[in-house]
């Protein structure tokens, strides 16, 4: 277990620097000077330079940027004048994060239950319409289902807010339009894990003790299946995140993926930047527990090394 | 008891001699069933999977012919004509500039797989040939390479895509598929690395070494064409995620720049409009729906033929 761990902080460690580093002159690659185009003096411009110690070779930039980065310190944002890319993040991520858990916690569940289904109703009609509805949220993209929910429960219906944020049932159609793609995944993880548990030794066993099939499913099937369902945490949490630059801006919710999406059109590269690496250190870490979680819940992972002690 | 059986002897009448083997007995009646045969015998099994295939070969037909269909281009304009619902001129009507929403769902069509197959293939003919180099020669080359895709596998690629596309200039359909490519192309090397690994203890890949085949031969000519076969689950799923890449990157406004129509640009134009003129939006809806639906079926059909444990 302990070497499993060193070795995968080692890579998550990594991966932030390089990420850190290909930003860092990915950005000195795109052509154009951000003072060049404002009407002000060459003798002004130079100032400016100097004062974002523009002027100084991109090795003396570089080793700055970094040194920055490891202070916690982002930069300002070129267009939001006077905010720094800190505070921003710091405004944004708690409703991104919101909105995330919420929808992680309805694809999780969702998918959990549809898999279970789908295993324990294997090629009859429940299995394939609700693999049929799984399907659906990966060809439905939250571009095409946030407009056609929007309109069908918010204009149509007005069950539902068609924008903003702040109560609790202005989050429902995010939530669920964000958490729709991951819902495939995991119904379709959960069902072939649940499948191969089934026709195991242990799960005969079980029935053979004359349990009834509530208790065999609940307290052997589903308990066996579920690492699968953990695995698909990190790929479920990083689909989320990258819906949320489309769900955050169609449903105008002040998160950190619209401010993103809004960096991007404007062309604020400190807030691009920013952003970035605080998006990528954010699913590297979250990549990490979920690692942590799957290693303490495998026992050949959990168990690695201690053999040698005996 | 050792001398009993050394006693045991034999009368000439004991053997009688075996008539010669007839053509009959040893030909094999039935035909030949190769691997891919076989693939296809489950595959075609599967109604839904074919179904699905037949519908992405006409749409790639459609995308192809489609715009041949009527006398209008993509990118004329015709302000008498401006947000028409389809009729009989304009089958799939007009859009806010007048332009022909026939001519442009198959021309953005065009577009979008075009992306979807250039950015799935080049990525996964990069990946083979790391991931073959990699678990071929093993060693400290293999460690740096994983140990590289570990690293890189760890950046969220959309990320990665939507810097690569600042830097390259968003616009072009070339940039598009290069910034999908390059952030593609790892998954493929991690999944070929380790068939490879499995395949190259094999004898035929010992009888080639003892031929004297040079490693890229070997790693180009047997290792490869080996693991195809596993691999084009992946390279079938892989596809809807690149239209939804495309789409994605259209929506933030780094996809191909207008006139140019694709799928994602289609989308986001109508978007804005969908409660007035509804059918500008569901129609390329619609089209990505079913494409990205079509290429997941065909790819669960395509795993369920290709593994033996889910056959039968």
């Amino acid at each position: 277990m302990g070497k499993y761990l060193l070795n995968k902080v080692l890579i998550a460690i990594a991966t932030v620097f390089v990420l850190a580093t290909a930003t860092f002159f990915l950005m000195k690659l795109i052509p154009g000077d951000p003072f060049a185009s404002l009407k002000t003096k060459a003798a002004v411009q130079e100032k400016q330079r100097e004062y974002y110690g523009l002027d100084q070779p991109v090795a003396a930039q570089y080793v700055r940027y970094l040194g920055n980065l490891l202070r916690g310190d982002l930069g300002w944002s070129l267009k939001k004048a006077g905010r720094s890319v800190v505070d921003i993040i710091r405004e944004g991520f708690p409703v991104s994060a919101r909105l995330g858990l919420t929808s992680l916690f309805f694809s999780v569940l969702t998918g959990l239950l549809f898999g279970i289904l789908c295993a324990q109703f294997r090629n009859r009609w429940p299995d394939y319409l609700l693999m049929l509805v799984a399907v659906l949220g990966i060809a439905l993209p939250s571009m095409v289902l946030g407009p056609l929910m929007r309109y069908f429960f918010g204009v149509r219906l007005k069950w539902l807010p068609v924008v903003g944020w702040g109560t609790p049932d202005k989050m429902i159609m995010p939530a669920i339009v964000l958490g729709l793609g991951t819902v495939a995944g995991e119904t379709r993880a959960m069902r072939a894990s649940m499948l191969g548990v089934m026709t195991q030794d242990y799960i005969t066993t079980a029935r053979a003790k004359g349990l009834n099939r509530a208790q065999v499913v609940l307290r052997h099937e589903v308990k066996n299946s579920l690492v699968p369902i953990v695995t698909g945490l990190g790929p479920g949490i990083a689909g989320i995140m990258m819906g949320s630059f489309v769900v955050e801006s169609m449903f105008l919710i002040p998160g950190l993926g619209r401010y993103f999406v809004d960096s991007i059109t404007n062309l604020d590269y400190p807030l691009i930047m920013g952003l970035t690496i605080f998006y990528g250190a954010f699913l590297v870490t979250m990549n990490l527990l979920v690692d942590v979680v799957y290693g303490l819940l495998d026992p050949r992972i959990r168990e690695s090394g201690r053999k040698k002690v005996k | 008891m050792e001398n009993d059986r050394s006693a045991v002897s034999f009368r000439p009448d004991d053997f009688e001699r075996l008539p010669p083997p007839s053509a009959v007995d040893a030909a094999i009646v039935r035909q030949q069933t190769t691997y891919w045969k076989d693939v296809w015998r489950t595959f075609r099994k599967n109604r839904t999977a074919l179904i699905s295939l037949l519908v992405i070969t006409l749409l790639i037909l459609m995308v192809i012919f489609g715009p041949m269909l009527n006398e209008f281009d993509y990118r004329t304009n015709d302000y008498s004509a401006i947000n028409q619902p389809p009729n009989a001129v304009h089958w799939f009507g007009t859009d806010n500039m007048g332009r022909d929403i026939w001519t442009r769902v198959w021309e953005g069509g065009r577009i979008s797989l075009l992306i979807a197959v250039l950015a799935t293939l080049i990525p996964e003919v990069i990946g083979m040939l790391i991931g073959g180099v990699s678990g071929y020669f093993g060693g400290w080359l293999d460690t740096l390479i994983m140990r590289l895709i570990d690293v890189l596998m760890g950046i969220p690629s959309l990320i990665y895509m939507i810097l690569l596309m600042l830097v390259f200039g968003s616009g072009s359909v070339m940039t598009l598929i290069i910034a999908i490519s390059l952030t593609g192309w790892m998954g493929a090397a991690r999944a070929t690395r380790g068939l490879v690994l499995q395949i190259k203890a094999r004898d035929f890949v010992t009888a080639s070494e003892t031929l004297g085949a040079p490693a890229w031969w070997i790693i180009v000519k047997r290792l490869i064409p080996n693991t195809l076969g596993i691999r084009v689950v992946g390279i079938t799923m892989s596809i809807p995620s690149v239209i939804f890449y495309e789409a994605f990157l259209s929506y933030i406004g780094l996809g191909v720049t207008p006139p140019t129509p694709s799928w994602g640009q289609l989308i986001k134009a109508a978007g804005e409009n969908f409660r007035y003129y509804p059918y500008q939006f569901i129609i390329p809806c619609v089209m990505v729906g079913i494409t990205m639906l079509c290429f997941n079926l065909v790819g669960d059909g395509l795993r369920d033929a290709l593994d033996p444990k889910l056959r039968g």
